[in-house]
């Protein structure tokens, strides 16, 4: 097979380059590596369990960061929990609640648009003698609080029900769902993975009631290899990896300072002038939602419009042309973004959450996502906007299926 | 999103994928045929132009991730100038090599890409010329049995979710 080398060659590097896959990886702007960079060699490179200065100066980091995402959240006691990642901070959230529970109750309620961090430890726990029910959603996204309430039984340990969707960018009304949960039966854990949600919606642990919520740095623009969950007192969790400890007693491995010293940063970038940020990432997902509907026939929208929307998502569906042909098409064109076709899965099924919402498996295929950031201005998204309808344009000149689609319009038009 | 897996494409992927040979529907092809379904995500349409046995010309369209554009395009070139005999020789891994190779998750597209042309073939015998060379199986081939177990699992997955198609 050839080599990555060969294929970055042939591919080239576009002059006009506009990131939106940031729900994948996110783009990290300079002042946060410049945050990261000292605590490599030149402060803060120790172990911050261990007593000696550079061990101290990174158990500064540690605190200081914890306190940030306490304050952003509005925690008011309870614990965070620093993984490496998103995906394990869920994983504790599931398996860890699991194995803390007296294994009386074996019902784990989850939504069948969560993301796979959450659904496939959940379904591990299965062969362990849980029960993992998927509640269905709606057209755009909602889990029905009526629906959750019929669901709750004696049984039930858990729910985890996301915040924000992270493909097509629904808001839950979690403070509803928690209610919901809690007047059934205040025992059941509710878990809440928020890492789409955190930056981008104002989250108040305290007024929301949840017991545990992930966040990820990568999300908030932050570098990647940092995970938090919050847990809030009286949680019972177990640890489900074993090894050191450091300053965290729920997750071994030593804390990666720079890392945290970059989500540390992140988390004053992304939430000094909060609400401007916001409204910037509306207005461009507006005006890139709107041109692409307006400007590209035979598109869907998925997920809700408007302010139940996550203010940096759009995420459509071009009919007739096949995702992973379109992310290849605008990679070329320096437009980067990922699709829900079944082609860019390793199990070649198509993206679980734009099926949920009652898309057909065609309208799956062709589904792409972008994410707007603060850090895009009103030109990107005009590029990206000159870009789009030839990208598809071209795809459609190939494809079969816009050609069908184009005599059968001939027709009714001829009749 | 879902569970991914890197995927890397020769240059001769990329080149077909940005400038495809023989792209279009043939409005005077002797004989066209269909592999794969808009539910499974690719769609080949294979275009045949035949006189005296010999292909003279092809074309194809696609439905599909890069690879199956480019595996499409590169079969309407293999096949140009063969006879019918020599073209139904073609094997899903001489279309691989072809391409200069495919991640191995890919390689349902150049088993399309021959399904495709193998249904043309077959159907220009069955139903333009009516007649049966020896050297054609009665037997669906390996490649026309895998697209039709594409089409068929996706009918399946409806019917499984209560989808309708």
């Amino acid at each position: 097979m050839v080599k990555v080398s060969e294929f970055l060659k042939q591919h080239g590097k576009p002059s006009r380059e506009v990131y939106l896959d940031h729900e994948n990886s996110g783009w990290v702007p300079p002042e946060v590596v410049e945050a990261m960079l000292p605590y490599f060699n030149q402060r803060g490179y120790g172990h911050p369990s261990i007593t000696n200065l550079p061990g101290w100066e990174a158990y500064e980091v540690v605190e200081s960061t914890l306190e940030k995402v306490n304050k952003t959240i509005n925690a008011k006691g309870g614990e965070l929990v620093i993984t490496h990642n998103g995906t394990e901070a869920n994983n504790l959230a599931i398996i860890g609640t699991a194995l803390g529970s007296g294994r009386e109750r074996r019902k784990i309620i989850t939504s069948a648009i969560e993301h796979v961090s959450i659904l496939f430890p959940a379904r591990s726990l299965e062969e362990y003698g849980y029960r993992v029910v998927t509640i269905p959603v709606d057209k755009e996204g909602f889990v029905d609080p009526d629906m959750l309430s019929m669901l709750i039984d004696y049984e039930t340990l858990m729910v985890s029900i996301q915040m924000v969707n992270h493909e097509i960018g629904t808001i839950q009304n979690i403070k509803t769902l928690v209610e919901t949960v809690k007047d059934k039966d205040d025992r059941i854990i509710f878990h809440t993975d928020a890492v789409d949600a955190y930056g981008r919606i104002k989250i108040d642990v305290e007024e929301l009631g949840v017991d545990l919520m992930t966040l990820s740095s990568h999300k908030i623009h932050g570098p990647r290899g940092v995970g938090v969950l919050y847990v809030r007192e009286g949680v019972r969790l177990k640890p489900i990896m074993h090894g050191a400890l450091s300053t965290q007693k729920m997750w071994p491995g030593v804390e990666n300072i720079p890392a945290i010293a970059g989500f540390n940063k992140a988390i004053d970038l992304t939430f000094t002038n909060f609400d401007d940020n916001v409204k910037k990432m509306k207005t461009l997902r507006d005006m890139l939602m709107d041109g692409i509907l307006n400007n590209v026939p035979e598109v869907l929208l998925n997920g809700p419009r408007g302010d139940k929307r996550a203010p940096d998502n759009v995420n459509v569906s071009f009919l007739q042309v096949e995702g992973e042909s379109i992310t290849v098409e605008l990679s070329l064109r320096g437009v980067y973004v990922s699709s829900g076709s079944a082609c860019t899965s390793r199990v070649l099924e198509p993206s679980h959450v734009i099926l949920a919402i009652g898309r057909r498996y065609e309208e799956a295929h062709g589904s792409i996502l972008f994410k707007v950031s603060r850090y895009h201005n009103k030109e990107d998204i005009e590029y990206v906007l000159s870009q789009v309808p030839p990208a598809i344009e071209r795809l459609r000149i190939i494809s079969p299926l816009a050609r069908e689609s184009r005599e059968a319009v001939k027709k009714v038009v001829e009749v | 999103m879902s569970t991914r897996t890197p995927l890397i494409y020769t240059p001769k992927i990329l080149d077909l994928f940005r400038n495809p040979k023989n792209l279009g529907k043939m409005e005077d092809a002797t004989v066209s045929s269909q592999a794969g379904s808009p539910a499974c995500g690719d769609v080949i349409t294979i275009y045949l132009k035949i006189e005296d046995s010999r292909i003279i010309d092809a074309s194809f369209e696609s439905y599909g991730c890069a690879a199956n554009i480019a595996a499409a395009s590169i079969i309407t070139e293999m096949v140009k100038g063969k006879t019918l005999k020599e073209a139904w020789d073609i094997t899903w891994e001489d279309v691989t090599n072809e391409l200069g190779g495919l991640p191995s998750i890919k390689y349902h597209c150049s088993i399309l890409a021959v399904g495709g042309l193998k249904r043309a073939i077959r159907k220009y015998f069955q139903e333009i010329v009516k007649m049966h060379p020896d050297w054609l199986p009665k037997d669906l081939s390996k490649e026309e049995r895998q697209a039709l177990e594409e089409e068929e699992l996706i009918e399946r997955i409806y019917r499984k979710y209560g989808v309708v198609p």
